[in-house]
C-alpha cells in the first residue's frame, strides 16, 4: 500500500488541486453572496453550471478515461432528473428536512441512473468507435421519447401510470409526477449551492480514486492499446461497464441537482443538443483532464451570459469563439509557445493530442 | 393499398435521407470526421433556392443550380477555413469544430433571414398519379425524389470507380500518407469530397422543400441527425450502405408511425438501429476493420 | 494541461469582474422599468420577436403621451426553463420592477416562483399553461403575482369542444392532430379530449407529431381519411398547419379544419397559398384583418416598425400587456420611486378591479389568481381573410 501510495502521489496532487480550487470558488462566491454583490443573474446559475460541472466530469469519465465516445449523458441526466423529482415529491410529508430529501433524491436518482447505466451498457460496449456513439446517441433518443409518453401520478391510493395517451385519474389532492411532454411541474426548489458543491467534491473523491484503482489503471490501458491490455490478462469489457456504469450513476446525480433546482422540467431539455453541449465541455477542457473540465463547463455556461450585451449575435459570437478556441489549441506553434513560457510536465491522463 | 402508399411516401423520405447521407459517408470514409454542419448546409441551400425561386420567378433549374452553387461553395469554404487547420487533431476536436459551425450557421441564417418560417415557393407542380381506381393516390414528386436518389447513387458510384479523382479519392481513404507519396493532392482531393457533399445537400434540400415547404434556420438539424443515423444504419464510409440505410430508414420511420405509434416512431426507428448494429457491429454494408497489432 | 492553467487565471479573474457590482441601483429615474424575456434565437425566436417588437412599439406610443415613461429591456431565454431564471436575474439586476414574465409557457412557469418571491407584479403575454399561475396541479394556489393576457390552454380546449359540438354543420367525426413534445398543444389536446367524452363528442383518430417529424403529416392524415373523420381539429401552432393543409390538399383529403389561437399567422406565413387555408375555423382572441381603428392602427405602425411584418396574435398580446399595465398605473396613481411590492399591490388591486378593452377583447377582466376572462372569437377564413362567425 505504502509504495502504491508513492507511485500515485502525481495523481493525488491533481485531486487536492481540484477539490481545492473547488473550495476556493466556493469560498469566494459564498463570501460575495454574503456581502450581497453578487449579482441575481450568477445567483441563479450556481445551482445549473455545478450540476453541468458534475455531468460533465462523468462524460470525461467515458470520453476520456475510457476513451468511448457518448453521445447520450443527457438521458442519463435526464433520469436522474426525474426520479429525484418523483422522490422529492413522493417523500416530501415524510422527509420535512429539505436537505435530507435533497440527498434521499440524490442517491436515489444515481442509483436508477446507474441501473440504466449498465443495462445499456451490455450491448453499447460489444461495439466500438463511432458505432458505440451512435448506439449511445440512440439510447439518449429513446429514453426522451420514453420520458415524453409517460404520464405518472401520485395519490393516496399510490402510483397511477399510463403510456402514450394520458389516462392518469387522480384524487383531490393527487399530484402529477410527469405529464408527458409538459414533464413535471411545481416541483419544490430544494437544490442549494452548498450540497451541489458538496456532491462535487464527493464525485472527485470517487473519480479519482477509481482512476487509481486496479480498474481504472486497466480501463486506461484499454484506451491506450485495447489488445496489448487484454493480453495481459484486463477484462476489457468488465472495466469498461464499471467506467460507464460509474459514469451514468454521477450523471444521474447531477440530473437530480439540476431537476430540483427548477420548478418546471420538460424532457425534450435532456436531447441530443444537451448530449452534445456536455461533450463540448469536456472536449474543451481536455479529455481526462478533471481540472480542465471544470473550467471549461464554467466558462461556457457563463460565456452566453456574459455575451449578453451582443443581443442578436450573442451566439453567433459564441460559435465563432468555440471554432477559435479548437482551431487555437490545436495550433502545434501555438501549443509549443505556451509549452515554453510555462515549461512543465504535460500531466499525466491529459491526451488532448492524442 | 393503405400499406402501399405508405410504402412509397417512405421510400420518397427515405430517398431524401439516402442524399444527405451520402455527404455525411463521403466525408467520414475520407476525412474520418462526423460533420454534424451537414444538415445545416441543407438549410442554406433552402434558403438559396427559396430567394432565387421566390424572388426573381426564375424557372426551377436555374433555382436549383444556383442553390447547389452556393453550398458547393460554402462546402469547401467551411473545410478550408475551420477544419483544415484541425488536420492533425484529434477527431474529437474536428467534431466540436463541427457543432461550433452548424451553431454558428443556424444563427447566421437566424440574423440574415429572422426567424420565422417561410413558405417554399412551389418549383415543380405536379398532379398525383391516380392508380386502381383512384384508391391508389402516389405524388409525382415523391416518384421524382426517388429517381433523382437513384440517379445520383449511379453516377456518385460511377464516379468513384472511374474517373481519377475519384480514385484519388478512394487512395485517400485507405491511406492518406501513402497517398500522398503516390502523388495524389490530398488537400484537393478532401475539398473535392466537401464539395460533392455539400452539393448533394443542395439537391436534398430542394427535394425536401418542395415536398415539406417550409423554410426556418433550423430545418437542417433533423434530418440532419436521421441521415446520420441512416449512413451508420448503412455502415459509415460505404456509398451503396448510405443509400441503402436512408432508404430503409424512410421506410421504417413511416410505417411506425401508421402501425404502431406516432408518438414512438422516432424512439422504434432508433430501437431498430440499435439490433441491427448488435447483430452487424459495423453496419450494414460496412467494412469490417481488422486490429492491427 | 499548462494551457488550462492560463485559462483557470484567466476564469477566475473574469468571474470576479463579473460578479463584482452589484445589483444596488436606485430607482432614481423617472420610468417605470419593465422587464420581459423570450426566446429571441433558437427554434421559438418568432414568438419572442414578435413579443419584443410590438412592446416597444407600444412603449414608445405610451411615452409620446408625455404621462407615465416606460423603459423596457428584453432579454434572450431560448423558450429554455433553464434560461429564462437567468434572463431574470439579468434583469432584477437592471431594476425591473414590473415584469411581462416570458414568452413561453415552460421558461414562465420556471420564474413565476422568482416573482412571488421577489413581489414583482408579472403580467404574461402569451405564456398560456396554467403552471404558470397555479402553483399545485388542482390550480387552487395561485403565485399571486403572476397574471396572464391570454387564455389557459384548458380553457382554449373547453371552448374548441364545445364550439364544435354546438355547430354540427362542420363536422361530427372528429380527428385531432397535436404535438405531442409541446407543453401548449398537449395542454388543449388533454382538455378537449376530456371535455369531448363529457359532451359526447365523438372523436376517431388521434395521432400526433413531435419536432424531430413535423414536416411529413401524411400518415396523421391518411389515418383520419381512413377513418372518416369530417372536421380535424388541429391545437398546433401555424406553422406546422400550413403543412398540413397543403399535404391534406395534395391527397384530396377535404374535411373541416379548426385550430386554436395558434393557427393565427396562417394567411401571412410567407409563401402560403391562403387558398389552401379557405375556409378553416380557428378560435382566436385577435385578427390582423380586424376592421377596427385600434388595430388598423396598430397593423400599421407595427408593419412600419418591421419591414412590412403583419403582427401575429403574439404581438397583439404583448401590445395589449403594455397597454394594460399602463392603464393600471394611471389609475392606481403610481409612481416609478415606488419599491416593487407597492406597484405590485397596486397594479394587483388595479388589475383585480378594471376591464380593459384591447386588440385581443372587450371587456376583459381578470381574476386574482391571474387568470383573464375575455371571450374567443370564431372566424372563419374566407378569401383570403378572417370573417368573423355570427351565430
Amino acid at each position: 500500500m505504502e509504495m502504491m501510495k508513492t507511485a500515485f502521489l502525481g495523481k493525488n496532487k491533481n485531486r487536492s488541486i481540484c477539490v481545492g480550487v473547488v473550495i476556493l470558488a466556493y469560498i469566494i462566491i459564498e463570501l460575495l453572496m454574503f456581502t450581497g454583490s453578487l449579482k441575481s443573474l450568477f445567483i441563479n446559475l450556481l445551482v445549473p453550471v455545478t450540476s453541468y460541472i458534475i455531468v460533465a466530469l462523468a462524460l470525461n469519465l467515458v470520453v476520456g478515461v475510457s476513451g468511448e465516445l457518448s453521445l447520450g449523458h443527457a438521458g442519463f441526466m435526464s433520469i436522474g432528473a426525474f426520479t429525484g423529482v418523483i422522490v422529492s415529491s413522493v417523500t416530501s410529508t415524510m422527509i420535512t428536512n429539505d436537505i435530507l430529501r435533497l440527498f434521499v433524491a440524490i442517491i436515489a436518482g444515481a442509483i436508477v441512473a446507474a441501473v440504466f447505466g449498465f443495462l445499456i451498457s451490455i450491448p453499447v460496449l460489444k461495439l466500438q468507435g463511432d458505432y458505440l456513439a451512435i448506439v449511445t446517441l440512440a439510447f439518449g433518443q429513446i429514453i426522451k421519447s420514453l420520458i415524453n409518453n409517460t404520464f405518472l401520478g401520485y395519490d393516496a391510493s399510490g402510483f397511477h401510470f399510463s403510456f402514450i395517451t394520458n389516462n392518469v385519474k387522480l384524487s383531490t389532492g393527487g399530484k402529477m409526477l410527469i405529464n408527458g411532454p409538459i414533464g413535471a411541474t411545481a416541483t419544490d426548489r430544494i437544490s442549494t449551492f452548498t450540497v451541489s458543491v458538496i456532491v462535487l467534491i464527493i464525485v472527485l473523491f470517487i473519480i479519482f480514486n477509481f482512476i487509481n484503482s486496479k480498474y481504472g489503471r486497466g480501463v486506461m490501458a484499454t484506451r491506450d492499446d485495447r489488445i496489448a491490455a487484454q493480453s495481459v490478462g484486463i477484462d476489457v469489457v468488465k472495466t469498461k461497464t464499471i467506467a460507464f456504469v460509474l459514469s451514468a450513476g454521477i450523471a444521474g446525480a447531477a440530473g437530480v441537482l439540476y431537476g430540483l433546482n427548477f420548478s418546471t422540467l420538460v424532457p425534450a431539455k435532456f436531447d441530443f443538443n444537451q448530449s452534445i453541449l456536455i461533450l463540448v465541455y469536456v472536449v474543451l477542457g481536455g479529455l481526462g483532464n478533471m481540472l480542465g473540465t471544470i473550467i471549461s463547463t464554467s466558462l461556457l455556461v457563463l460565456l452566453p451570459e456574459l455575451l449578453r450585451f451582443l443581443a442578436d449575435y450573442r451566439m453567433l459570437i459564441y460559435s465563432v469563439v468555440l471554432i477559435s478556441i479548437m482551431i487555437i489549441t490545436n495550433n502545434p506553434t501555438i501549443n509549443k509557445t505556451i509549452k515554453k513560457i510555462f515549461k512543465k510536465n504535460k500531466a499525466e491522463g491529459d491526451l488532448n493530442n492524442g | 393499398m393503405d400499406f402501399l402508399s405508405y410504402l412509397i411516401t417512405g421510400l420518397g423520405l427515405g430517398s431524401v435521407y439516402a442524399i444527405i447521407a451520402l455527404g455525411y459517408t463521403m466525408v467520414y470514409g475520407i476525412a474520418k470526421m462526423l460533420n454534424f454542419a451537414h444538415g445545416d448546409v441543407i438549410m442554406i441551400g433552402a434558403y438559396a433556392a427559396f430567394f432565387i425561386a421566390g424572388n426573381f420567378n426564375m424557372p426551377a433549374i436555374v433555382a436549383i443550380l444556383v442553390s447547389v452553387f452556393v453550398c458547393t461553395l460554402l462546402g469547401v469554404l467551411i473545410e478550408r477555413l475551420a477544419y483544415k487547420p484541425l488536420r492533425e487533431a484529434s477527431s474529437l476536436s474536428v467534431l466540436i469544430t463541427a457543432i461550433g459551425v452548424s451553431y454558428f450557421l443556424q444563427n447566421a441564417a437566424q440574423i440574415l433571414w429572422g426567424t420565422d418560417t417561410k413558405i417554399f415557393p412551389t418549383l415543380f407542380d405536379f398532379d398525383n398519379i391516380s392508380l386502381f381506381g383512384g384508391k391508389l393516390q402516389i405524388s409525382l414528386l415523391t416518384i421524382l425524389t426517388i429517381v433523382v436518389c437513384i440517379i445520383i447513387m449511379i453516377v456518385l458510384t460511377m464516379f468513384i470507380n472511374k474517373t481519377k479523382i475519384g480514385k484519388a479519392m478512394r487512395a485517400c481513404s485507405e491511406d492518406k500518407p501513402t497517398a500522398q507519396l503516390m502523388g495524389i493532392n490530398v488537400n484537393t482531393t478532401i475539398s473535392v469530397t466537401f464539395a460533392i457533399g455539400s452539393g448533394l445537400a443542395a439537391i436534398a434540400s430542394v427535394l425536401l422543400c418542395s415536398t415539406y415547404p417550409a423554410v426556418n434556420p433550423t430545418l437542417g438539424s433533423m434530418p440532419g441527425i436521421k441521415a446520420f443515423t441512416a449512413a451508420v444504419f448503412g455502415g459509415i464510409g460505404s456509398i451503396p450502405g448510405a443509400f441503402i440505410g436512408g432508404l430503409l430508414l424512410g421506410i421504417l420511420e413511416t410505417l411506425s408511425k401508421a402501425y404502431i405509434s406516432s408518438q414512438m416512431s422516432d424512439a422504434i426507428v432508433f430501437l431498430v438501429l440499435i439490433i441491427v448494429l448488435l447483430i452487424k457491429p459495423t453496419g450494414l454494408l460496412g467494412k469490417k476493420v481488422s486490429e492491427k497489432v | 494541461m499548462n494551457f488550462k492553467k492560463l485559462l483557470s487565471t484567466v476564469a477566475v479573474a473574469s468571474m470576479l469582474v463579473a460578479c463584482g457590482g452589484g445589483s444596488t441601483e436606485s430607482n432614481e429615474s423617472k420610468a417605470f422599468k419593465i422587464g420581459v424575456s423570450g426566446p429571441l434565437t433558437g427554434d421559438a425566436a418568432v414568438y419572442g420577436n414578435a413579443v419584443k417588437n410590438a412592446a416597444e412599439l407600444a412603449v414608445e406610443e405610451v411615452n409620446a403621451k408625455g404621462g407615465i415613461q416606460l423603459e423596457l429591456k428584453v432579454e434572450d431565454d431560448q423558450a429554455d426553463p433553464e434560461k429564462s431564471p437567468t434572463a431574470y436575474g439579468t434583469l432584477k439586476d437592471w431594476g425591473m420592477q414590473i415584469g411581462l414574465s416570458t414568452v413561453t409557457s415552460g421558461a414562465a412557469a420556471a420564474v413565476s416562483q422568482n416573482y412571488a418571491d421577489d413581489q414583482i407584479f408579472a403580467l404574461t403575454p402569451s405564456a398560456s399553461s396554467t403552471t404558470v399561475i397555479y402553483k399545485d396541479a388542482d390550480n387552487t394556489q395561485s403565485f399571486g403575482y403572476v397574471y396572464q393576457m391570454c387564455f389557459t390552454d384548458p380553457n382554449q380546449g373547453i371552448a374548441s369542444a364545445d364550439y364544435i359540438k354546438a355547430h354540427t354543420n362542420l363536422g361530427t367525426k372528429v380527428a385531432v392532430i397535436y404535438k405531442n413534445d409541446d407543453n401548449y398543444s398537449t395542454g388543449v389536446y388533454q382538455k378537449f379530449m376530456s371535455e369531448a367524452k363529457a359532451k359526447g363528442l365523438e372523436v376517431v383518430s388521434e395521432t400526433s407529431f413531435d419536432n424531430s417529424s413535423a414536416t411529413d403529416f401524411n400518415v396523421q392524415l391518411k389515418d383520419a381519411q381512413a377513418k372518416g373523420a369530417d372536421i380535424v381539429y388541429l391545437p398546433i401552432y401555424y406553422q406546422p398547419a400550413s403543412l398540413i393543409l397543403t399535404q391534406a390538399s395534395k391527397m384530396g383529403y377535404k374535411p373541416s379544419f379548426f385550430g386554436i389561437d395558434g393557427m393565427d399567422g396562417i394567411l401571412t406565413l410567407k409563401g402560403f397559398d391562403t387558398k389552401l387555408a379557405e375556409g378553416v375555423y380557428l378560435l382566436t382572441p385577435f385578427s390582423a384583418d380586424a376592421k377596427d381603428d385600434l388595430t388598423a392602427n396598430f397593423v400599421k405602425n407595427y408593419k412600419a416598425k418591421c419591414d412590412g411584418e403583419v403582427p401575429n396574435q403574439f404581438a397583439a398580446d404583448a401590445y395589449d400587456c403594455i397597454y394594460a399595465i399602463y392603464n393600471a398605473l394611471e389609475a392606481g396613481k403610481a409612481t416609478p420611486d415606488m419599491s416593487n411590492s407597492e406597484i405590485a399591490d397596486i397594479l394587483k388591486k388595479q388589475f383585480t378591479s378594471m376591464t380593459f378593452n384591447g386588440l385581443t377583447g372587450t371587456d376583459v377582466t381578470w381574476s386574482e389568481k391571474g387568470e383573464v376572462s375575455k371571450a374567443p372569437k370564431a372566424v372563419v377564413i374566407k378569401d383570403g381573410a378572417y370573417v368573423g362567425v355570427e351565430d
